[in-house]
């Protein structure tokens, strides 16, 4: 009876959540919507409470918060090519730079153009996708390392070539005093932080959706199965250059369109954007925040992104002002691929789904211990019965 | 050529196919009809080069020599004027090139110098794109050109052949459900802009698609399983997964490569019930390697038996079985 009663608040409450979970299910893409809508309403409210108010003002994080999104829509891209396709790109910075630069020829006093900033997001979303097929397009035949060692080179040419092609690109100095986004009753200034903000929320949002939709589609489904197996898929009908072009094509237009963003918020573009170390970091992102899945590939860019900026910085404050020997000394900011490197080892070691994995990658990984623990409770139940 | 003409019916026809391997000749002028409707066996001792022909019939290798026709048409074969490819990559890019310097010099304005090196690079770029991706427009033209290029497998399942493999290549990591979907995916037509906008066609097409996995998973006896992964079912499942997904594809020919190999008797007999079931309800044709002597005298109407690349006997099973050469590549010639 007591039973009964502790269990009368219960039922309800699951229901609600079962309810809440059934919505979620059936109206995926307008779950994502509300969801950032949420994140982005929470994040400055966050900002200004304590143990977050106390590093930093609120503009500054929302600053950060902007920075970050970029690496989100970056990790979101890399996702589709890595986590997706199963195709290992360690040169994708090369598309963020590619799409940056295409923003500050649209729409500075460089070239003389000023071209809005919408237009401009998709302009710089398909000259990327243009370079990504380019690239993808002859060597799409290699497979595994020597993929990924051609797509390094790429993600070193690109940064040299904007670097030694000064009549065009202005060299080392990069391309500056580009004009921020011009969007309708919408003032953007370097000051304001909440423009861009803003404007970084709704992009997240939109390439999710998109994203996701992709993911659950006979496009996706595709991806998939050459990231099993190529020649299993390619007997079952699928032409495998043109999917694996696409995820190509679609994973720099990502980029491109982060590119064209983050050109617009920093009024600068210059070739030590967007050298090697950006791509690693993002496929640091990728892996750390659980492949395949795109909240966790979201929320592990996102969390790597401000722990970088922020903790890091804040580390060297908190051992200079203690005067702590040794540790006032090293700037914890040069560490950080020490780090990186620290936390992707024992992610291998004790989590290799990443922080937030897909269900699928759960499954992947910890599918011997299932098969274990059902052949226990098989071998149980022959028990019983006999 | 006389033969296509005369019987129609033929689902596939290969004509004298040869496949050597540096030195090693693994299939040796092989010819090879199969009726629509019949299931025909191919056996053969280890390494008669029957999984290598199956390979020549799915696209997967070029024959040395020789060619299959599908429904009348030739897929595979060596390439005809080859060489005349390349001047295809270039011809369009030329003769925007030559125009737009025309009308360069005609005009004499540098904008349009700039859009029409633009054009003559995007001609260039767009061709070789193409020849990459072989889309069916690409095949069509090479066509008309008369240039022939050996079918790669995906043009091959277009066509209406469906395969399962030897060693199962399942996409383990995907469920039974997504497996069976990727086998359909030759017939689903939702684009990049349908995915992205999730358009009312994309939506329904999807459902579609579900329900005819789910249809299709049934009808190879897998009920109820659409949700489990692909490499947690139990051996003789995955078989009829794989079968299940190569029918996906809504082939006309199916090609099993041992679809019973390493199963237990129960096993095997569903698999031969399956297989029947396959001819009769969907009037499938089927073209089974196997060494399961009773499988294949079982259910086969006709039987090419395989040997050191060459065939040695074709027939009915009871012509084959008694068939002295059979007997002497299975068990070795009798002491004399």
């Amino acid at each position: 009876m007591s039973g009964r009663l502790a269990n009368i608040g219960g039922p309800g409450f699951t229901s609600f959540r079962s309810r809440v979970r059934d919505i979620a299910e059936t109206h995926r893409s307008l779950t994502i919507i509300v969801a950032m809508a949420i994140v982005g309403l929470l994040l400055p409210i966050l900002a200004t409470v304590p143990p977050f108010s106390i590093f930093q003002p609120q503009d500054v994080w929302l600053n950060g918060f902007s920075n970050a999104g970029v690496f989100v829509l970056l990790a979101l891209g890399l996702n589709i090519v890595v986590g997706l396709a199963g195709l290992l790109d360690l040169g994708y910075a090369a598309f963020f730079a590619i799409g940056a630069y295409a923003y500050a020829y649209g729409a500075s006093p460089f070239s003389g153009i000023h071209a809005p900033f919408i237009a401009m997001l998709l302009i710089g979303a398909l000259v990327a996708a243009t370079f990504g097929v380019l690239l993808g397009a002859p060597t799409l035949r290699l497979r595994g390392d020597y993929l990924a060692i051609v797509t390094l080179g790429f993600g070193e040419i690109v940064p040299i070539v904007f670097l030694n092609a000064e009549k065009y690109t202005e060299g080392t100095n990069g391309i500056g005093g580009i004009y921020p986004p011009d969007i309708p009753f919408v003032e953007f200034g370097i000051l304001n932080p909440w423009p861009f903000y803003g404007l970084v929320i709704v992009l997240v949002a939109i390439v999710m959706v998109f994203i996701y939709r992709l993911q659950e589609s006979r496009i996706g489904r595709a991806w998939m199965a050459i990231r099993e197996d190529e020649l299993a898929a390619a007997s079952n009908g699928l032409n495998t250059v043109t999917t694996k072009l696409l995820a190509f094509a679609l994973g720099a237009s990502t980029a491109g369109f982060a590119g064209v963003f983050n050109a617009a918020k920093l009024t600068l573009v210059s070739p030590d954007q967007f050298l090697s170390t950006v791509s690693f970091s993002i496929l640091a992102m990728v892996v750390l925040g659980g492949m395949g899945n795109i909240w966790g590939v979201a929320l592990g860019a996102f969390v790597i992104y401000t722990i970088q900026i922020v903790l890091l910085k804040q580390l060297n404050a908190f051992f200079g002002e203690l005067h702590v020997p040794i540790l006032q000394d090293i700037n914890f900011v040069q560490y950080q691929f020490l780090l990186y490197g620290l936390a992707l080892v024992l992610m291998m070691l004790f989590r290799p789904e990443g922080l937030f994995p897909s269900q699928r990658r759960k499954r992947e990984l910890h599918a011997a211990d299932a098969g274990e623990a059902e052949a226990s409770a098989v071998a149980a139940l022959d028990e019983s019965i006999t | 050529m006389t033969a296509t003409a005369r019987e129609p019916n033929l689902v596939l026809s290969a004509k004298n196919v040869t496949k050597r391997f540096g030195g090693l000749v693994a299939v040796n002028d092989i010819s090879f009809d199969i009726p629509e409707g019949s299931i025909v066996s191919l056996i053969g001792p280890n390494g008669a080069g029957k999984t290598t022909f199956f390979n020549i019939i799915a696209g997967i290798y070029d024959p040395t020599s020789g060619r299959i026709a599908v429904h009348g048409r030739t897929m595979v074969a060596r390439p005809i004027r080859a060489w005349l490819e390349p001047f295809l990559w270039v011809a369009p890019a030329v003769v925007v090139g030559i125009v737009s310097a025309i009308v360069v010099a005609a005009a004499n304005n540098e904008t349009i110098g700039f859009v029409g090196a633009a054009l003559t690079l995007a001609a260039l770029i767009t061709m070789l794109l193409s020849a990459i991706a072989r889309p069916a427009w690409y095949q069509r033209l090479l066509r008309r050109i008369g240039i022939f290029r050996s079918a790669r497998p995906n043009d091959i399942v277009e066509a209406g052949i469906g395969r399962t493999f030897q060693n199962i290549r399942l996409f383990s990591n995907m469920t039974a459900e997504e497996n069976v979907l990727v086998g359909m995916h030759t017939r689903l037509k939702a684009n990049l802009l349908d995915a992205m906008f999730s358009t009312p066609r994309n939506r329904s097409e999807e459902v579609a698609a579900k329900i005819r996995a789910e249809e299709l998973l049934r009808l190879v006896g897998l009920r109820g399983i659409g949700g489990e992964l692909a490499k947690n079912l139990p051996y003789g499942d995955q078989r009829r997964l794989e079968v299940a997904r190569a029918l996906g594809s809504n082939p006309k020919l199916l090609l099993l490569d041992e679809p019973t190999a390493g199963m237990n008797p129960k096993e095997t007999s569903d698999m031969m019930a399956l297989i029947n079931k396959l001819r009769t309800e969907l009037g499938l044709t089927v073209l089974l390697i196997e060494h399961d002597m009773k499988v294949v005298m079982g259910i086969s109407d006709r039987v090419t038996v395989l040997d050191h690349g060459e065939r040695i006997a074709e027939g009915t099973p009871d012509e084959v079985r008694k068939n002295p050469k059979v007997i002497e590549a299975y068990l070795g010639a009798p002491a004399s």
